[in-house]
């Protein structure tokens, strides 16, 4: 059965990117932010240092007032590649996420950084910011993302003999079997 | 995987095995630095001077306990491990982990219009605050934020107010429980019950509601909505006077909670602990009026502050909190605007159901929205609004795809309970339990 109306709909739904896209895609106005590149993200702002200078710059936001931070988190982006970066990022398969928030100036910045496959391991904010030592042990517990010098790196929500890390994208979801799934060839 | 030498050794340096306390001997003296001294930003010296419990006596001194999994007063399945001389707490180590049900996974694999039902789970005691920062960064995404209909923002503001009540109404329940306040208990439940069926009148559910969706909510408010609010507002502030009256002016109540789990504003803030924690403490700082969402910079609120940051400020801001939302309910129900409860993009909403009897597209149109959800455009976000616990946040990442290619849930209860070491630090044990309630921890949302 061809409806006219399927194709229709469909346009409908293909067609429902262009809304948001045009204002609101990662636009690299090229600003920086102690010498990384600073973007906008659907009007927020978004820095993205190097590896190395991550907890450097860091520290130095929260000389300039960023002096909570308030989440710290990770994207595993095997499937997703070719997501778009400021250029002079090199993409890499983790990305770990934190969030600081300036209370006295009421601004947040968000920090990405690009972890490799091979190495996964990035320094600790502990001793800058306390409050992301469950944070951290989170990331670990779910992408093994390793935190160097974390004082107490353990898994937190999984089982201390779990093996893997479940937010990995490869990462096998367990199902659960269905009873009839042949019923419908 | 390939992991390099670099990465394999690290693991292996790190104790994969152990998440529990350990015995003090086994301690180095960087992990009570880690314990006092990092937190409060000091150096080694300045920590050591602090003083505060008898440092370092030998082990056949001290005693490992375990308070929980199963323990009534830890709210769910909080485990701690606390290191107790005589009386007196040394160290304490939340463990937590015992509800995760791997809900960030989950919501990798339901639509956008799945996701409600999914997060609404997480801080069951403040569903609509999840489900309004999960829509809220999904209509972000999509670049609708600006187009959300007047009544659909205010229905939103009207249900997440009501919700701070209800919650703080629980926590008025349990913490007076906690405290030997029985029929405290059964009075926070009865007034929290009144809150939740009028949510019942709303959205036909007591909790989860998935009443908030990305584009609006779910369905418009229901004939006799207001006369269900005005009964509200007019029954529970003497409710209120009452819990004043027998909490308040009680000496047994007041000693067992003023000077109890102290934490300074420093500590708060290097912890990551945001809500009635944090303000307990004098920092004001209530997203509603520090970084506006909605329409709560057009309303007329105050941000209550304490000043001492023990357990008696934070159940007083929380009782103030309630007063303060029926501020807001009493507000929201004079400007409620008449018009759509949805938005009227018809990606991202379905027809109307008589539509779907009369018109093949609205028909196919509607399948494919249930069936396969929109599709939002590539990017990344994180957006964050006031619950009752403090602030919890919302990252999604999306690929373009209609599911979230990665959901995060910033926890308020999981930052918070963070505090618990420092607050019970040098306290005695039967105080933990105070401490513990104090802070309001949902383990649903500590664990996800």
């Amino acid at each position: 059965m061809t409806e006219p109306g399927a194709d229709d709909a469909d346009a409908a739904i293909a067609d429902q990117s262009s809304p948001g896209e045009s204002s609101a895609g990662e636009s690299s106005a090229g600003t920086e932010l102690h010498g990384f590149p600073l973007v906008e993200s659907r009007g927020q702002s978004v820095l993205h240092p190097t590896r190395e200078g991550y907890l450097d710059v860091v520290r130095t936001l929260a000389e300039e007032g960023y002096t909570m931070c308030v989440d710290v988190t990770a994207v595993d982006y095997l499937q997703h590649m070719d997501r778009p970066l400021p250029a002079a990022v090199q993409p890499e398969r983790f990305e770990v996420v934190v969030n600081l928030l300036d209370l006295t100036a009421r601004r947040r910045l968000r920090v990405r950084v690009q972890v490799p496959e091979a190495d996964p391991t990035l320094a600790s904010l502990f001793d800058l910011h306390p409050g992301t030592e469950a944070m951290e042990r989170e990331v670990y517990d779910m992408f093994g993302i390793g935190f160097e010098d974390h004082p107490d790196l353990t898994r937190i929500l999984m089982p201390e003999d779990w093996v893997g890390h479940p937010l990995r994208k490869d990462y096998d979801v367990g199902r659960i079997p269905v009873q009839f799934k042949e019923a419908h060839a | 995987m390939a992991a390099s030498t670099h990465y394999r050794e690290f693991v292996a340096g790190t104790d994969e095995g152990d998440q529990q306390l350990a015995e003090r001997s086994a301690g180095s003296a960087r992990e009570r630095l880690r314990e006092t001294g990092a937190v409060l930003r000091m150096s080694e010296a300045e920590a050591a001077a602090l003083g505060g419990p008898p440092e370092d006596p030998d082990d056949d001194q001290t005693m490992i306990i375990n308070m929980g999994p199963q323990h009534p007063s830890t709210h769910g399945v909080l485990r701690l491990m606390l290191e107790l001389q005589g009386e007196t707490v040394l160290r304490c180590k939340p463990i937590i982990g015992y509800l995760h049900t791997g809900m960030e996974k989950t919501g990798e694999q339901l639509t956008f219009l799945q996701g409600g039902t999914n997060v609404t789970r997480m801080d069951y005691l403040s569903p609509f605050a999840n489900e309004l920062v999960f829509s809220m960064a999904t209509e972000r995404l999509l670049g609708i934020d600006e187009a959300i209909p007047e009544r659909a923002t205010w229905i939103r503001m009207l249900m997440a107010e009501l919700n701070r009540m209800s919650s703080h109404l629980l926590f008025m329940a349990t913490n007076g429980m906690d405290l030997g306040a029985v029929s405290m208990m059964i009075y926070g439940w009865r007034e929290r019950e009144e809150v939740l069926r009028f949510f019942q009148q709303v959205t036909g559910l007591r909790m989860n509601h998935n009443y908030i969706r990305p584009g609006g909510v779910a369905a418009d408010l229901p004939a006799g909505w207001r006369d269900g609010v005005l009964r509200l507002l007019e029954l529970i502030p003497p409710r209120l006077d009452e819990y004043e009256t027998l909490l308040n002016g009680q000496p047994i109540y007041r000693d067992r909670l003023q000077g109890v789990g102290v934490i300074t504003p420093s500590e708060a803030v290097a912890l990551g602990a945001t809500g009635p924690i944090l303000r307990a403490t004098g920092v004001e700082w209530d997203l509603r009026r520090h970084m506006p969402y909605l329409h709560y910079d057009e309303l007329d609120f105050d941000v209550v502050v304490g000043t001492y940051g023990d357990a008696f400020d934070r159940y007083a801001i929380r009782l103030a909190e309630i007063r303060e939302s029926m501020r807001l309910v009493r507000q929201i129900l004079d400007r409620m605007p008449a018009g759509d409860y949805r938005i009227q993009d018809k990606k991202v909403t379905p027809p109307p159901r008589a539509r779907i009897d009369e018109s093949m597209e609205a028909l196919i149109h509607h399948f494919k929205l249930f069936t396969e959800g929109f599709k939002v455009p590539e990017g990344e976000v994180y957006v964050a609004i006031e619950s009752p616990r403090g602030e919890v946040g919302c990252y999604i990442a999306s690929d373009g795809g209609p599911k979230p290619y990665r959901m995060h849930v910033r926890a308020p209860s999981f930052a918070n309970i963070q505090c618990l070491p420092h607050m019970m630090r040098g306290g005695l044990v039967a105080d933990a339990v105070a401490v513990i309630s104090s802070v309001d921890p949902v383990l649903g949302d500590v664990d996800r």
